[in-house]
């Protein structure tokens, strides 16, 4: 089935207006396109994050789909007990057979921090589940605090940017490389602002046979520090600098769905939002090199295992250290 | 529908479960918004990039048309202002009483 707007709209969209999250939150986006790429019924588990206190607060639900609110930690295996119910219910005839899809949406302090050994143990039974990440670099819902996902020289309320420190002093976790290890069927990176790219992922992920896990990119204006209508502008950004390539890893296959060439410098990124702001001011010089030199790592990283020529760079970016 | 904070303790079903599906849209987040998105229907195509990317599903369609803003739920993000292709549609200043 081809993905077209106007036929998008006739379907019934399960996620509905009047939920908490901020102007400009890019998650409820990402919420209502997964949905609606959907082929089968949805059960959906929800860790704690932003989305699950803005859109279940009781005694009101967002949701028109089946959901259990999970805790911080555990909605990967809330996913794998639905999953395992579902079998058994079938087997034993207290159940129509009829085909579901059992998708879990966390952030990425559930999905990097603190339910990494709970997903890893999920993936590794093989329960067939997806696995969402709304990657927006940081517990935004408790007041912007670092998380594993949180990038190099980023502001936040835990490292905050002054003389002694120039905000994170971390690089990230690689958590799609981590979770392609498990060498589950079906893994990729996505972004919000991409629609097309991110529901033919949702569609690929429920046809896999076995665990799917998409890191999708969901910047956040409140914690990211830019106007609530550069949502989609700083996500497409991400995407032309190569700090957040669009790829895919079928059976261990890499594939790169978005742009093979980096367009634009790391600096265009920092420049679009707030919790840069003193890195741009020239305080801390090494830090946007850095910066630079670990996006040209994970991006030559990415090309070569996609079967790529490494990119030829026409002028240095930032800093002459690429090569 | 049972407004909230009307129900008696003896109503609320056992282990917490909602059984409203989709109640959140007695939530007029609409007061939230300071900026106020105008649609020229003259200009707009109807490609719906406004309607995907509207993070609180206020584009309302019918038959694949774009018809109306939601606006007892828009917060006025002015994602749709800075996406629309053809750039028809604008954000301008809320009045209220």
């Amino acid at each position: 089935m081809t993905l077209k707007l106007r036929d998008l709209t006739l379907l019934d969209d399960g996620f509905e207006s009047g939920h908490g999250l901020c102007a400009g939150c890019s998650e409820s986006v990402i919420v209502r396109q997964v949905l609606l790429a959907l082929a089968n019924e949805p059960v959906v588990a929800l860790a704690t994050g932003c989305l699950e206190v803005s859109s279940t607060r009781f005694p009101d639900t967002a949701w028109k789909v089946p959901l259990i609110h999970s805790a911080f930690e555990n909605a990967a295996t809330s996913a794998s007990g639905i999953e395992a119910a579902y079998k058994a219910l079938i087997r034993k005839g207290r159940m129509a057979d009829r085909p579901m899809t059992f998708v879990v949406f966390g952030g990425d302090g559930a999905t990097y921090d603190i339910g990494f050994q709970w997903l890893s143990g999920a993936l590794e039974r093989g329960h067939k589940f997806m696995y969402i990440c709304l990657n927006n670099e940081g517990y935004m819902n408790t007041g912007i605090q670092r998380s594993g996902a949180t990038m190099l020289g980023a502001w936040t309320t835990t490292t905050p940017a002054g003389d002694l420190v120039p905000g994170k002093p971390q690089w990230r976790k690689d958590m799609t490389g981590i979770v392609a290890a498990h060498g589950i069927p079906y893994v990729a990176q996505a972004a919000v602002h991409h629609w097309k790219d991110l529901m033919t992922k949702v569609r690929k992920a429920e046809a896999a046979e076995g665990p799917s896990f998409l890191n999708v990119f969901a910047p956040c204006d409140r914690g990211w520090r830019y106007e609530p209508e550069d949502t989609m502008a700083v996500s497409r950004l991400a995407v032309e600098t190569a700090l957040w390539p669009l790829y895919e890893i079928v059976d261990g296959e890499y594939k790169l769905n978005g742009p093979r060439h980096k367009s634009k410098p790391i600096t265009d990124y920092l420049a679009s939002q707030g919790r840069f702001r003193h890195l741009m001011r020239d305080r801390e010089p090494g830090v946007i090199e850095d910066i630079q030199a670990n996006v040209d790592r994970e991006w030559a990283r990415l090309r070569a295992r996609c079967g790529l020529e490494p990119e030829v760079v026409k002028e240095a970016p930032v800093a002459a250290s690429a090569d | 529908m049972t407004q909230p904070g009307t129900e008696s303790w003896r109503d609320v079903p056992a282990g917490g479960t909602v059984l409203l599906p989709g109640s959140t849209e007695r939530n007029l987040t609409g007061s939230w918004r300071t900026k106020l998105p105008v649609i020229d229907f003259d200009a707009c195509t109807h490609c719906m990039i406004c309607w995907v990317m509207c993070p609180d599903s206020c584009f309302k369609t019918a038959e694949g048309t774009l018809q109306s803003v939601d606006l007892d739920h828009c917060k006025g993000c002015g994602i749709c202002a800075t996406e629309c292709p053809v750039k028809c549609i604008e954000m301008v200043p809320e009045e209220r009483d």
